[in-house]
């Protein structure tokens, strides 16, 4: 079948993390592990990009068919939580789910992602966010690509399958780039693609029936030691909170108008104006 | 490790020019290399760009690597890895640093995992260690809620660096240095990309990033109609339109003016924020602002823990009086 694909598999990666919308000044950190401290009240969400990645996957689905395959890694996983492109319409949810994948950097989370759909096997379109909304790296789907072998474009807005191709629309940096990339092929989203579809009530019944299917380290063939908080190439000497210094002087005035102003009169004093 | 010597910066080219995180890059490369009491070098990447070898000496580099190409005129990821990947081999630096730019977040972290190293996205500072010597790789993380200080011990140390957070060195044109010409002698095959059209969404006028001013609007300003009102006052400023992520996505304005973590970084003498929460990935574009107003009707508000000054209020109303007064004060 030379130069046609007719269904296409697509694997989604999609990960969990603390909601990166909690107010900044819930933001803590525990200083005697190095580690953020869940706010509390705010339960994770799926990493913004990534639904992003699911809606990508799916609009291809509708148009002209396939499965969407949705792989999630960390330790601990939320059903609730790592359900939710199931709830959108993925066919399959598989976990690596297993201390041994925590802790680790952008090289031994795209390592164990990258056997594990090795694994799958069959593929013709892997999907990524273009970061995640916890540590903002942005490497995990080129990883994928480079372990894979992969032609890779980041941070997409739009994706066509023509003549068995991706069309796919780059965001650069004062507009677009549309680049042809063959198949297969990793691609990652960013927010500038169509809005994420809301679960609906059929799907959210479909998700809560469907097992996840979850791989632990042997089972994707991977030593520990190449994984998670082992696996790290980078090592972190340190995390903190900047101090944010500066207070706000708040303009006062009888009514609005007059607040804006007095403000305007104090811009001018202090010479901003 | 110790046959790896040297800084190298990934130069990038835009309308002809140097960029100006490039001259930021040499910058900052300049004192990492003079740290260690190693050479920096540059590297142009492109077609037709053997002309600002010079440029790059004059901001600092001790060499530049040329490698022009007409294969290479359209950034593409697989041919920039590749050409990349057999300098980096052949000079073997010990630190890589690119920008926190389109082509850098795409580069760096193919590039190090190719050569099997590490890299560190979005760096703010960068600095040698005393005693290991190793590159302490500083970068915002959970949408710059926090800090992260990382090292890596393979070579080269890859890091990408936000834009406006180095400083450029004064353009000297007398300073000496020596080019290199380097082949690309790519196979056009192993390109698995075509860019296949370019599509600007530039906006007339003052360009964002360079602007002195900027006005910014958030989801409070709740549509296209509001964004003309800002678009006023920062044409009385002569200043620039800027838009959190929502106006963004919700079409009231183009992509292109999103400020923050995953848009435009900025850093005018004056930030006017309007109806925007500041919430941290917003904050992380626009925090090297000189002054920041806030104009929000809730006072806990995390902008107004960041601003300068600030009015309590309604946008809706503070914002005509505002503009009228300021036109007043610059006797327009
Ligand atoms: C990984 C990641 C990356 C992101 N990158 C970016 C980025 O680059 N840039 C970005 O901006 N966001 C980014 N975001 C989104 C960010 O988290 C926030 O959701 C967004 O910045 C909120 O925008 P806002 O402040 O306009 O909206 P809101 O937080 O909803 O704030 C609206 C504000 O307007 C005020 N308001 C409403 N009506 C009025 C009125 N009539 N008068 C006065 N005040 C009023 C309200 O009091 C409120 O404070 C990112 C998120 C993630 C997870």
């Amino acid at each position: 079948m030379e130069g046609e694909i007719g269904i296409m598999n697509i694997i989604v990666c999609v990960k969990q993390v603390l909601d990166p919308e909690a107010p900044p000044a819930s933001f803590k950190i525990d200083p005697s592990t190095n580690k953020v401290v869940p706010p509390p009240g705010m339960p994770p969400v799926v990493s913004t990009f990534d639904e992003y990645a699911v809606e990508a996957a799916l609009r291809i689905k509708d148009a002209q068919g396939g499965k969407v395959t949705a792989i999630s890694l960390g330790a601990n996983l939320l059903r609730d939580v790592v359900k939710k492109p199931l709830s959108m319409g993925a066919d399959e949810l598989i976990l690596l789910d297993d201390e041994a994948f925590a802790e680790g950097d952008s090289w031994a989370t795209a390592y164990a992602l990258a056997m594990a759909i090795k694994k799958i096997g069959e593929y013709d379109l892997i999907l990524c966010g273009r970061q995640a909304a916890d540590w903002d790296a942005g490497q995990t789907g080129s990883g994928i690509a480079e372990i894979l072998g992969l032609p890779s474009v980041t941070v997409a807005k739009k994706i066509d399958i023509v003549d068995s191709k991706a069309r796919v629309e780059r965001v650069i940096s004062d507009g677009y780039e549309v680049i042809e990339v063959s198949l297969p092929a990793l691609i990652t989203l960013s927010n500038e693609h169509a809005e994420p579809r809301y679960p609906t009530l059929k799907g959210i019944m479909a998700a809560k029936k469907k097992e996840p299917i979850v791989w632990k380290p042997a089972d994707i063939g991977v030593d520990p030691s190449q994984i998670g908080a082992a696996g790290r190439r980078t090592k972190m000497v340190k995390l903190f909170q900047p101090v944010r210094e500066g207070k706000c002087e708040i303009i006062e005035g009888e009514s609005p108008e007059e607040a804006a102003v007095n403000l305007a009169l104090k811009l001018k004093e202090v010479k901003i104006l | 490790m110790s046959e790896y010597k040297g800084v190298m910066v990934y130069g990038e080219v835009t309308n002809g020019k140097l960029s100006a995180i490039t001259t930021e890059l040499l910058g900052c490369g300049r004192k990492l290399s003079d740290d260690l009491g190693q050479e920096l070098c540059a590297v142009l990447v492109g077609s037709g760009i053997s002309g600002l070898a010079q440029e790059a000496i004059a901001f600092g580099a001790d060499k530049v690597y040329v490698i022009d190409d007409p294969l290479l005129k359209d950034y593409q990821t697989d041919s920039n890895v590749l050409v990349i990947e057999k300098l980096v081999k052949q000079v073997m630096p010990q630190i890589l640093i690119l920008g926190q730019t389109s082509i850098g977040r795409d580069l760096a972290p193919r590039l190090a995992f190719r050569l099997e190293t590490a890299a560190s996205m979005d760096c703010v500072e960068l600095a040698i260690d005393p005693d290991s010597k190793l590159l302490l790789q500083t970068r915002p993380v959970y949408g710059g809620n926090a800090r992260a200080i990382f090292t890596c011990e393979s070579y080269p140390q890859i890091a990408t660096v936000r834009a406006k957070t180095m400083a450029p060195l004064a353009r000297d044109a007398s300073r000496k240095g020596e080019v290199i010409t380097i082949e690309a002698g790519l196979d056009p095959s192993v390109i698995r990309t075509k860019v296949v059209e370019k599509v600007s969404e530039e906006v007339a006028g003052i360009k964002l990033e360079e602007a002195g001013v900027v006005v910014t609007g958030g989801r409070g300003i709740g549509g296209a109609e509001g964004f003309k009102q800002l678009e006023e006052l920062a044409k009385l400023l002569k200043g620039a339109i800027g838009a959190t992520r929502p106006p963004c996505d919700n079409g009231w304005v183009p992509d292109g003016a999103q400020v923050g973590l995953t848009g435009k970084i900025v850093a005018p003498d004056l930030y006017i924020a309007v109806a925007l929460s500041g919430s941290s990935q917003h904050m992380s574009g626009c925090s090297g602002s000189k002054n920041i107003i806030a104009i929000n009707k809730d006072p806990e508000a995390n902008i107004m823990k960041v601003a300068r000054f600030g009015i309590v209020g309604d946008w809706k109303k503070v914002l005509p009086a505002f503009t009228e007064k300021v036109k007043e004060l610059l006797g327009g």
